[in-house]
């Protein structure tokens, strides 16, 4: 294992990068996701159909498109950022969707009859919603949250393969093929530092789960 | 009462009813000056131009033809790619699933490893770590049919998603009825004859729409060779006619369109399977409910 021993430093440097995407991507796709869940169960029409359309269209793309429509398209239209800037927010509006189907998910497992009790018993539209529907809600869609982020996690790899630079992918790739170095241990490097991002990421999700979780 | 629409708001009065239509004509407004912006923008900078479009929507254009017949072989290649990986997916991915299903608790580590190791790394490093380590082992994929990177990329997607099917298929046999093995081995049925012709057929069934999800997925995943430059599939053609063409907006389009159309078409197919999956009248959880309610 010398070639990952020797550039420890090199790895270290790329992983913390390569968090850096992660953590911009799950602050911005939960703010994002959020907005247009609150579009899709809104009760104006033209917001439902926007968020439908916004899910629709994203979802079926492959991330790629999405990267490429952002770093080759927008400068075309005279807007220049760093493949940085583009790539994490390519991963954001690209991770949008899911996140929004994993709340929308949740709100609609919350049954009917706990909101009609909550009118029952005389509480306003706000206390309806923000202590009986929303906390059931929310807790609801932390399984299907926490795979998506899961998800999103590992997409900020195919973010770092596409030229952001300095990031995990690119150290390995920077060492197999500019630096010859065997392929195998350099690589083997690469994915250990992966599983340092998405194995604790799975861990504290299950143990979120399990905190939270309700019988229904 | 009828049972409202939305767990959220009630049955809308008049009152609500006057404040939804403001807010639509509001919102509408707001979103068409947004949409009207980005129109205006993409018209400055020149982004309707015939110039632009023609190579893909005029068919008198010189290179009509020849970026069609680009596009065509990258999207027999994508498929192409996909089905593979789906299908040998689909062959590992039952192999494993069944394996650390009838394996002991201890013997099965092994199995458990492989599987949290290939689900928890991005599939993108799991493509470029085939593609680079393969040629240094005795594995050749040289004498194998198909274009350059083809099958570095079949292999990789099918590491990643065999694991998966993997899960989805232990989901779907433990989902069953325990009294579906037990019956089987009762009339005298060895472990692999309950396996290959009672549990896996029934759980093939109930998760036929998760794996045709899982296809959509594949789909996806093929375009990220366009990334690693790989594989000519249909993303990488595409970035080539639009270095070419100058018009990357215009094919990047047209490519999402592809995309769109393809893998939307297929969710709904999942979506019908699973209807028609249920509507059957078996569902192995109200069977499972069933039975340990009646024990």
């Amino acid at each position: 294992m010398d070639p990952v021993l020797d550039n420890l430093d090199l790895y270290w440097s790329g992983f913390l990068r390569s968090l850096g995407i992660c953590l911009w991507g799950l602050v911005g796709s939960l703010a994002l996701g959020t907005l247009i869940a609150a579009f899709r169960v809104s009760p104006i029409p033209s917001l439902r159909w926007f968020g439908t359309a916004w899910v629709t269209v994203i979802r079926n793309c492959p991330l790629t498109v999405v990267l490429f429509f952002f770093a080759f398209g927008f400068p075309e239209l005279g807007i220049n950022r760093s493949y940085y800037v583009f790539g994490v927010s390519a991963l954001i509006v690209y991770t949008s969707p899911f996140v929004c189907e994993a709340l929308r998910s949740g709100i609609n497992a919350v049954s009917a009859g706990q909101a009609e009790a909550a009118r029952a018993i005389g509480l306003t539209f706000t206390q309806s919603l923000g202590q009986v529907v929303l906390p059931q809600a929310f807790r609801t869609s932390i399984p299907p949250l926490g795979s998506v982020l899961i998800a999103m996690f590992k997409n900020a790899a195919v973010v770092g393969a596409f030229g952001v630079g300095q990031d995990l992918f690119s150290v390995g790739k920077g060492l197999a093929n500019a630096q010859g170095y065997d392929a195998l241990p350099v690589l083997t490097g690469v994915a250990v530092f992966y599983l340092l991002i998405t194995l604790p990421a799975g861990a504290i999700l299950a143990l979120l789960e399990r905190k939270v979780a309700i019988v229904r | 009462m009828s049972r409202p629409e939305n767990v959220l708001y009630d049955e809308p009065g008049p009152r609500a009813r006057r404040r939804a239509l403001v807010g639509t004509v509001v919102a509408g407004l707001l979103l068409l000056g947004v949409i009207g912006l980005a129109v205006r923008k993409l018209a400055q900078e020149g982004q309707f131009d015939m110039e632009l479009w023609g190579p893909l929507i005029d068919p008198g254009n010189e290179s009509f033809r020849d970026v069609w017949r680009l596009l065509g072989r990258g999207l027999q290649a994508t498929l192409i790619s996909a089905v593979l990986a789906i299908v040998l997916s689909l062959v590992v991915g039952t192999l494993l699933g069944t394996l650390r299903l009838r394996l002991g608790r201890w013997s099965r580590m092994p199995v458990v490893g492989v599987i949290e190791l290939l689900r928890g790394l991005p599939v993108v490093i799991t493509i470029f770590f085939v593609w680079q380590v393969l040629p240094e082992t005795p594995i050749n994929v040289g004498p194998l049919p198909g274009e350059d990177g083809l099958w570095y990329l079949v292999i990789g997607l099918t590491l990643y998603n065999s694991v998966i099917i993997a899960e989805i298929i232990r989901a779907g046999v433990l989902s069953l009825p325990r009294g579906q093995g037990e019956a089987a081995r009762a009339v005298g049925m060895t472990e692999g004859q309950v396996m290959s012709t009672v549990l896996l057929p029934q759980a093939f069934r109930t998760m036929l729409p998760a794996l045709i999800s899982q296809l959509v997925v594949v789909l996806k995943d093929t375009s990220l060779a366009a990334v690693l430059g790989l594989y000519l599939e249909t993303l990488r053609r595409a970035n080539l006619i639009a270095q070419n063409l100058d018009n990357p907006i215009q094919v990047l389009t047209v490519v999402g369109l592809m995309f769109i159309v393809i893998n939307y078409a297929l969710s709904r197919l999942a979506v019908w399977t699973e209807r028609r999956v249920s509507r059957s009248g078996f569902r192995p959880e109200a069977a499972e409910a069933e039975v340990t309610a009646g024990a």
